[in-house]
């Protein structure tokens, strides 16, 4: 069993091949980034020596003075195997060989001979052809300058994935939704450490609810092993698998093997060990920001509150659309909201699910049908639609509607347009724990991943 | 040769424990007459031979034989198809009928497939697939997954099927083809019929892997 705590709480690091010329380098970049913001200590490795930044550069990394944790790769992949062994020997925790110039250019050899020394030592090391371990604050080994990164808050979803520039992409998505992020991995050729490795480590992993992957395909029956350990795994997890379209097809001479294409058997198999599956990069977002707040799974009937009618109505199209149920209210359900709501919204509203509240709206009509709905048996999740352009409706809703919702154990997830100038009525619902999406399709896809998710 | 010819393959069935239907492997004339009187008209008549794989193509296949008289006339027919190697000569079945498959999947290994099938199958390709070994939970997942399932469970006055047979039928098969792994490369059962009275794999087709071909 590998110990990948030095690739993610080192308290030394090492970036091998760093230029003494060329400051835009990506080893560089990864140097400067972690000298001048990390707390922990870097070192500079270059066989000719010298000095960058005002920093001894070591010729090698047995000659720097203390012992070194992670070791970050970044030298050409011809070097890259005499490198690690310099690194097994010299005591060094763990590697991200960030180097591409292996498998997926025809050099199995190199890798091989990395994967063969890293096992006979127990070295662990993410890639190579990677761009390796996003674990703020000690690690950041993305060769991308700070100023061009951007950065998701804090929070409880761990990615990893075989694609750096998707995995990218997903932070910048994260950000913007304000889907909180505890680590970020890029796998790359996954020569040594593949998905298994890390759902494993993640699974101890504190600081991880949520784990997301970005799978390109898995190698021979290791889907197998995969699936087997996720359907053990007691923390929601979620895939979005990349190139669903059939390549090249082999002459195919049974009606199992034509029907049972390799996409349709990895959906089938992903959702049998009760993985949920993320159609596109747009799903994976909302799914990773429900699955992050709530961890109760249910059984399909919604209701939904909506200030406007025809948003209500296109929400319940697309509950139609995944499944989702919308079913009507009892009449005592309805009398008991329609008694208690403002004398202006009492009679023009529509309450029979959805519950269409009117544009005359005030706080308290929201909170009165959501803890109706909290207590109807007909419901199991509420989504709440907001149009923040009326005027009765102000930015303490989110806390108002969490406090009721937060006993009853059903899920609550808001739509809200994420425009900057209703951040704080945003943040009123994300900081007292409901999720908010800033589209409809996402508030319905938030409800969806709570009802695939089988270890909820 | 790329897969196991069908009268072989339904023995390896029975042995695993999969019903299929009395049949007999008649190699000239007078056998497929004995064969169509122990068994009883009307039979199902369909060609051997290693050279033709869909054989409903090649008009390999002949339903409602009534007759010794139809059964000679069947017999000469497919003796002019190509690498005739003599008549399976079966008892005829009724009922629904489904695809029972298995796939060895380079991802995931050996998975099974149950559905609608019969000549139609990639036409409706209404299907669902697990990987094996699977368990009664699966069975039922794999059932209420289907578009058809209500044909099954009983349709418009039809009697339902034998759920029980065909839920163990499908981990028996599911089992059999874990044990299996590696030599093979995908297994059709196609038609499965099923009934009140049980599910038999009416025709079966063991697909080898490339490199034991």
């Amino acid at each position: 069993m590998l110990n990948l705590q030095p690739l993610f709480r080192p308290e030394s690091i090492a970036v091998i091949g760093v230029s003494l010329t060329n400051d835009r380098h990506p080893a560089n970049v990864i140097f400067n980034k972690a000298h001048l913001r990390s707390p922990v200590k870097v070192f500079a490795v270059n066989p000719k020596g010298g000095e960058i930044q005002g920093q001894s550069v070591y010729p090698t990394v047995s000659d720097i003075p203390q012992s070194v944790d992670l070791a970050i790769i970044a030298v050409r992949s011809e070097h890259a195997p005499d490198v690690l062994d310099e690194c097994i020997r010299a005591g060094v925790g763990g590697a991200t060989i960030i180097s591409g110039g292996f498998a997926e250019v025809g050099r199995q050899d190199l890798q091989d001979r990395m994967v063969t020394s890293a096992r006979k030592s127990e070295f662990p090391f993410i890639g190579p052809n990677c761009l390796g371990i996003y674990a703020p604050p000690q690690v950041d080994t993305f060769f991308l300058p700070a100023e061009r990164m951007v950065r998701p808050e804090p929070g409880n979803v761990a990615l990893v994935s075989q694609s750096g520039g998707v995995l990218v992409d997903q932070l910048v998505k994260f950000a913007n939704e304000g889907v909180g992020l505890s680590k970020a991995i890029s796998i790359g050729n996954k020569a040594l450490i593949n998905e298994l490795d890390l759902l494993e480590f993640l699974i101890k992993d504190q600081d991880t609810r949520v784990i997301a992957f970005y799978i390109e395909g898995f190698g021979k029956n290791q889907g197998r092993e995969f699936v087997q350990a996720a359907g053990r795994c007691p923390k929601p997890i979620v895939v979005l698998k990349a190139g669903k379209t059939p390549g090249g097809q082999r002459a195919i001479s049974s009606h199992t093997a034509s029907l049972a294409g390799d996409y349709t058997v990895f959906s089938a198999v992903l959702a049998q060990y009760g993985l949920v599956e993320a159609k596109n990069e747009f799903e994976m977002l909302s799914f990773c920001e429900s699955l992050s707040y709530y961890n109760r799974s249910f059984d399909g009937n919604i209701g939904i509150i909506s200030p406007s009618g025809g948003h209500a109505a296109l929400a319940v199209d697309v509950c139609a659309g995944h499944g989702l149920s919308v079913p009507e209210l009892s009449e005592p359900v309805q009398k008991n909201i329609k008694d208690r709501l403002s004398t202006s919204v009492r009679g023009i509203a529509t309450l029979r699910n959805p519950i269409d509240l009117t544009g005359s709206a005030v706080d308290r009509d929201f909170a009165v049908a959501a803890e109706g709905l909290s207590r109807a048996k007909e419901v199991d999740a509420v989504i709440v639609l907001l149009l923040p352009y009326s005027p009765g409706i102000s930015s303490d809703l989110g806390a108002r509607l969490s406090q009721m919702f937060r006993g009853t154990g059903k899920p609550l997830v808001a739509y809200v347009p994420h425009l900057e100038k209703y951040r704080m009525l945003i943040e009123g619902f994300e900081f007292n724990q409901i999720p908010v999406s800033s589209s409809i399709e996402g508030a319905v896809l938030m409800v969806e991943a709570l009802r695939r998710c089988r270890p909820c | 040769m790329g897969w196991v010819l069908e009268p072989e393959t339904k023995k390896l069935l029975a042995a695993a424990g999969v019903a299929v239907p009395i049949y007999r492997w008649a190699r000239n004339l007078e056998a497929a007459i004995q064969a169509g009187e122990e068994i009883g008209y009307p039979v199902v008549g369909k060609v051997v031979s290693p050279e033709i794989i869909h054989k409903s193509d090649a008009g390999g296949v002949v339903l409602g034989i009534e007759s010794e008289r139809a059964l000679r006339k069947i017999f000469k027919q497919f003796s002019k198809i190509k690498g005739f190697a003599g008549m399976l000569v079966e008892e005829t079945l009724s009922g629904i009928e489904l695809i029972v498959g298995a796939k060895s999947d380079y991802q995931f290994g050996p998975v099974i497939l149950v559905g609608i099938g019969g000549t139609g199958v990639e036409i409706y390709q209404d299907t669902s697939i697990r990987m094996a070994p699977i368990t009664d939970r699966d069975v039922t997942s794999m059932i209420k997954g289907l578009k058809a399932h209500k044909l099954l469970e009983g349709y418009r006055g039809a009697v339902p099927i034998d759920m029980e047979v065909l839920a163990r039928m499908l981990i028996q098969f599911s089992e059999w083809v874990m044990a299996l792994e590696g030599y093979f490369e995908s297994i059709d059962l196609n038609p499965v019929m099923c009934s009140r009275t049980g599910c038999v794999a009416a025709d079966a087709r063991i697909i080898l892997p490339v490199n034991q071909r």
